[in-house]
């Protein structure tokens, strides 16, 4: 069995954003790109999954030359192979999952691993996409996942509470924090990753079904009212929300 | 004249109030673009869904089958896709909860069509819909439009008032499904006992590293049960193993938009920031009077959490006598 694993390439959360001259993406002048967060619990699961099964993991990231690093950080963690799909242009969700599909296809992965939402555009549903377009079965937003032969167990996330899903292989995964702790690269991961060959392919061109016409920045919140600097403040703070601010 | 769609979600038979939501906004929507609202709802019994007539739904479907009791992403989706194939809708809605963000994407994969999640306003220009909705957890926003045939938006839950119902009744059309797709299925719901969900919550009462130990977040606890209100936490408590991620507020928990936020002990690192800056009324107590917390927080008690939370405490159960 082969397992795939998509990744992307985002900014750090503690990124400062900024609006680009376009006025319909981010300036990325001085921001920091890292893995997305919830790809490294993907990646970890695939590793474990692996290293369990003895199957082998492929990391698949569609972007720009700079996605290289993140896929690099795959490889290092211990995934064996990594594919970028060049694309510099912008892409909306389905395209992305059209081309993540084709590419998953030709893999012949029938276990797929994404984070449960990328920490940029944070639509979080790339991973149920995907899985449409594959016929793969899909539990999203999962906090633990078993195999046992081709059956999967997950428990997801919901509203106060959690589901416990059950489905089969072939099977897409997104994972949420929780799901494991991503082990750090070793020193020898990181020397054998820098060897490694990152395959570039071209994936097909797809019209955008989604258009960014604006990009701009939340209203910006007037800071407030100090009120006191002990606990004697107390009693005019909850005056203050109950008759100024009402809401208790 | 455009058809439209409202996904209905129910959890033990009862409607979401995410749904009553995103039904009345389809409406008004409707209204603007001279289009039709008929709501899908999936499920065994489900009550009141001819309320719905009272948020401008004309009539629902009710795909039913008593194996739809528990949500199978599988079974409701290949329902919904059918249905909307067989009817010919081209604007779907759904709320974007837990179960309208695993749907909505499945359903607009396989119709082929754009989607708009997580939408926190939408405005009709000319024959087009602009929904807006934050990305980078809200440090920006983007303008969206749909340029597919058909289009899908999920709304977030919580930002769109429903309003109160008009007297209005819909149609309810009970349509029979023989064979749901169960490839994925919930086969059992752990619920969290008592607790209130951080993303539903009206009240939100956080702590943060400045509470210094994970016993001190009894204080937390105590507050939030009084007030009715979710318990929160920083993403360096949750790393710390403190509390539980659910409770993660920020840019790698949950995005939240309550009445009223109370950040204890929490600096205000700009990824918990970006979390929570669309609450109503943000309540900061922090010692350190240059906290980023205070410039966002409506109120604040430059002052140890310590001294100021049990007079808090005393004061809140004093009103809530």
């Amino acid at each position: 069995m082969k397992i795939a694993v998509c990744v992307s390439h985002v900014p750090d959360t503690a990124a400062k954003i900024n609006i680009g001259a376009d006025g319909k993406s981010i300036d990325p002048a001085g921001v920091t790109f890292v893995v997305n967060p919830y790809d490294e619990f993907a990646i970890e699961e695939a590793l474990k999954t692996k290293e369990k099964l003895g199957c082998e993991t492929v990391a698949i990231s569609l972007g720009g030359d700079a996605n290289k690093e993140t896929l690099r950080k795959a490889l290092a963690m211990g995934i064996d192979n990594a594919v970028l799909l060049k694309d510099d242009s912008y892409r909306d969700s389905l395209s992305v999952a059209k081309a993540l599909a084709e590419e998953i296809k030709a893999q012949g992965a029938e276990l797929v691993f994404f984070g449960k939402q990328s920490v940029d555009y944070d639509n979080s549903v790339v991973g149920q996409m995907t899985s449409e377009l594959l016929g793969f079965n899909c539990v999203s937003v999962a906090v633990t996942f078993a195999l046992d032969g081709t059956k999967v167990t997950c428990e997801r996330e919901i509203e106060g509470g959690k589901e416990v899903v059950e489905t089969s292989l072939p099977a897409v995964v997104t994972a949420q924090k929780g799901l494991n702790e991503p082990r750090y690269a070793s020193l020898k991961g990181i020397m054998a990753a820098k060897k490694k060959e990152i395959a570039e392919k071209q994936p097909a061109a797809s019209s955008n079904y989604v258009e960014v016409t604006a990009m701009k920045r939340p209203a910006a919140k007037q800071a407030g009212k100090i009120v006191g600097t002990d606990s004697s403040a107390v009693p005019e703070l909850v005056r203050l929300l109950r008759e100024e601010a009402k809401v208790i | 004249m455009a058809k439209f769609l409202v996904f209905i979600e129910q959890r033990n038979g009862q409607i979401k109030k995410s749904s009553y939501e995103a039904a009345k906004v389809a409406a008004e929507t409707a209204t603007k673009l001279g289009g039709t609202v008929e709501a899908i709802a999936v499920g065994g019994d489900i009550t009141n869904l001819d309320l719905l007539g009272g948020y401008g739904v004309s009539k629902v479907n009710h795909l039913k089958n008593d194996l739809y009791t528990e949500y199978s992403p599988s079974a409701y989706s290949e329902a919904i896709v059918n249905f909307v194939a067989e009817n010919g809708f081209e604007i779907l809605f759904f709320g974007a909860s837990a179960m309208g963000k695993d749907l909505a994407p499945r359903v607009s994969a396989k119709l082929d069509a754009g989607l708009a999640v997580d939408c926190v306003a939408l405005c009709v220009e000319g024959t087009d819909i602009i929904a807006t909705r934050p990305v980078y957890a809200g440090k920006a926003l983007v303008d969206l439009k749909i340029n597919s045939a058909k289009k899908v938006f999920a709304l977030r839950p919580n930002v769109f008032s429903a309003g109160a119902p008009s007297e209005a009744k819909a149609e309810v059309s009970v349509v029979a499904v023989a064979a749901p797709n169960l490839n994925v299925k919930v086969v059992e719901i752990k619920k969290s006992e008592g607790k209130i969900d951080v993303a539903e919550a009206d009240i939100i009462v956080s702590g943060g590293r400045g509470m210094k130990a994970p016993e001190h977040f009894a204080m937390i606890e105590e507050l939030s049960q009084l007030l009715g209100a979710a318990v929160g936490a920083s993403r360096a408590v949750v790393d710390a193993g403190w509390r539980p991620h659910a409770e993660q507020v920020g840019q790698t928990g949950k995005v939240v938009s309550p009445t009223l936020y109370f950040a204890l002990g929490i600096s205000g690192a700009i990824q918990h920031l970006a979390g929570m800056r669309s609450s109503k009324y943000i309540v900061a107590i922090n010692k350190d009077k240059d906290a980023p917390i205070f410039q966002i927080a409506d109120y604040g008690i430059v002052g140890d959490v310590f001294e100021v939370m049990p007079k808090l405490i005393e004061e809140v159960k004093k009103i809530k006598a």
